[in-house]
């Protein structure tokens, strides 16, 4: 959750000409927000396009050496790797999540009382920090001590995290458990917005709640699926604390995500100047992301958060 | 009839499979912490201790646990404040500014914000961070965190203030107040369901910070609860009950938090965050 997608929020231009000759005092309200801001948030997103054209090791001088990190760091094989493990992450917990979020939403928008106590478990998962979740998966995994040592739990019995094809199996289910909570509660809003007159209609026509689901609670929560896709999606790009936490891009390097590469070759191999080539490479990646899943969407520049 | 009813039953099993699967490792995670090393290689793993302990608990005090609280306590509570006060005194500004070019052009630039994840920009902010002298202390960690936690905050803020009525405002402006008045005795106490939900969300987020504090900061002395607990893990080996006290023990607080204020931010971010 640590970033979403840019909603564009219109103003309504009536209220507009009202603000008129004011505007002096309090564009002078914004300042401590814009200052703090420009300060470590613009400043650094020009600073790591700027290092990226230059060589640094943390200790010595920051020198200029024009495309030499982007050409070290587009012909490094480890790109295209952390490239695809990044979108495979992205694209299993997407199609994990999405399904299942849409269920319990669809489930927890009813209104009964044990849905609604439901619904305050279900949250908990957001609470603990992806440090204390990977973790608490990493001990309950362990194939010597873990959940799969107990008696009767032979088949749970697994190196988990030792495993490349299981390991990200293992982070896609983690992701999972962490975010449904999140995703749900956001459906859940949305599918009590639809106007129960629909159903009623629907329900004279002889549908039944199979084809109530899809002919009008999908249909009607598809700028959601939007909303919801677009934070998963750019979400899962900033993955970092819970994989490096669990399995620090590995084994080898089959849980290596862009994130990870750039922290890895920045602050362990004192790279500095690639690590902020494969850093714009992140933020070029959510941004298209973002763009293309608000295009899929159909609704071009319109305000996304209508949809939530 | 009868095939809707069996759909509602299905429904419902599936909720409650679900519950079990978020809490299982919960539950497993809080009944080892009771468990001592040598019982746990010998019980069942899922079944509770039969004489349950509170060593590791202590265990983990002693390794510093109070420091580590205490510094999440002054980072959370050092970036939230400030945050929340100066993405409200925006918020206001913008949407009763609203048309201005240059405040239109200031929102703009939160908007993008929230584009802007933190991992990418780490490392300037880590040049920064020393040039400015500050490495390895908490404020290094406060002033990161207060930057990204504003554009999302003068987003949702803003979306509250906006649902107050213009007359009201107006009424104040003819009484003679002036905007910083106006801000904090009509826009302020009017939002202030708002600014919780804004607040409780903003110091999760920071609470449970890892990468910030993993590279502005070195020493024990500096640590906050995630990093903390990340350091436990290396400390404590395969002594796995003492892992599960540290982490059941760094989550406690925040547990705490949602019990108070669980509604106020459920209905915040269905409601709050989707308008």
């Amino acid at each position: 959750m640590t970033t979403l997608a840019p909603p564009a929020v219109r103003v309504s231009e009536s209220r507009a000409t009202r603000a008129g000759g004011r505007s002096g005092a309090l564009i002078w309200l914004t300042l401590p927000a814009l200052l703090m801001f420009t300060a470590f948030g613009i400043v650094p997103l020009l600073g790591v396009l700027a290092l990226s054209f230059t060589t640094w090791d943390k200790i010595g001088p920051i020198q200029p050496s024009g495309l030499t990190s982007w050409t070290a760091v587009l012909r490094d094989p480890d790109l295209p790797h952390a490239l695809w493990v990044t979108f495979l992450i992205m694209g299993l917990s997407w199609l994990v999540q999405t399904p299942l979020s849409i269920l319990i939403g669809v489930f927890l928008a009813a209104h009964k009382r044990y849905r609604g106590f439901l619904a305050v478990l279900y949250f908990v998962p957001l609470l603990f920090s992806s440090a204390a979740i990977a973790i608490m998966y990493k001990s309950l995994l362990d194939p010597n001590f873990g959940v799969g040592s107990g008696p009767g739990m032979g088949l749970l019995r697994q190196d988990w995290l030792g495993d490349s094809t299981l390991a990200v199996g293992v982070l896609v289910f983690i992701v999972s458990w962490q975010y449904i909570p999140f995703h749900s509660l956001i459906y859940q809003g949305a599918v009590r917005a639809i106007p129960t007159t629909m159903y009623e209609a629907s329900l004279i026509d002889g549908a039944g709640r199979v084809r109530q689901f899809f002919s009008i609670t999908l249909p009607q929560l598809r700028y959601t699926i939007v909303t919801s896709s677009t934070l998963m999606v750019v979400g899962s790009l900033t993955l970092f604390d819970l994989i490096y936490v669990l399995t620090a891009g590995g084994p080898g390097d089959a849980t290596l995500t862009l994130a990870l590469d750039m922290y890895k070759t920045g602050f362990q191999a004192d790279l500095m100047g690639p690590a902020s080539a494969i850093a714009v490479i992140l933020v070029l990646v959510g941004l298209i992301m973002s763009q293309l899943l608000r295009r899929l969407g159909g609704r071009g520049d319109e305000s996304q958060q209508e949809g939530m | 009839m009868y095939r809707l009813l069996r759909l509602n039953w299905i429904g419902g099993a599936f909720g409650w499979l679900w519950l079990l699967v978020v809490m299982l490792p919960i539950y497993w995670v809080v009944i080892t912490s009771f468990k001592t090393q040598a019982t746990y290689f010998i019980t069942d793993t899922l079944a509770p201790p039969a004489e349950p302990t509170l060593d590791n608990y202590r265990t983990v005090v002693e390794a510093g646990f109070i420091r580590y609280f205490l510094n999440s306590v002054v980072v959370s509570a050092g970036a939230v404040i400030p945050a929340v006060t100066v993405a409200f005194m925006a918020a206001y500004a913008i949407v009763r500014g609203a048309g201005n070019r240059w405040l239109r052009s200031i929102n703009s630039v939160f908007l993008l914000g929230l584009a802007i994840p933190l991992q990418a920009v780490v490392i300037p902010v880590y040049l920064i961070i020393i040039r400015l002298h500050m490495y390895d202390t908490l404020a290094a960690i406060i002033l990161p965190s207060i930057a990204f936690a504003i554009p999302l905050s003068v987003l949702v803020l803003a979306n509250f203030i906006r649902d107050v009525p213009r007359e009201l405002f107006e009424s104040m402006r003819v009484d003679g107040a002036t905007e910083w008045g106006t801000l904090w005795r009509l826009a302020f106490p009017l939002t202030r369901p708002a600014l919780v939900t804004v607040t409780i969300y903003n110091a999760l987020t920071i609470w449970n910070g890892f990468i910030l504090p993993l590279v502005l900061t070195q020493t024990p002395d500096q640590r906050t609860m995630p990093l903390a607990l990340w350091t436990y893990q290396g400390e404590f080996g395969i002594n796995f009950p003492a892992i599960a006290a540290s982490v059941t023990l760094t989550t406690i607080p925040i547990i705490v938090a949602y019990a108070i204020g669980r509604r106020q931010l459920l209905s915040g971010l269905t409601a709050g965050f989707g308008k």
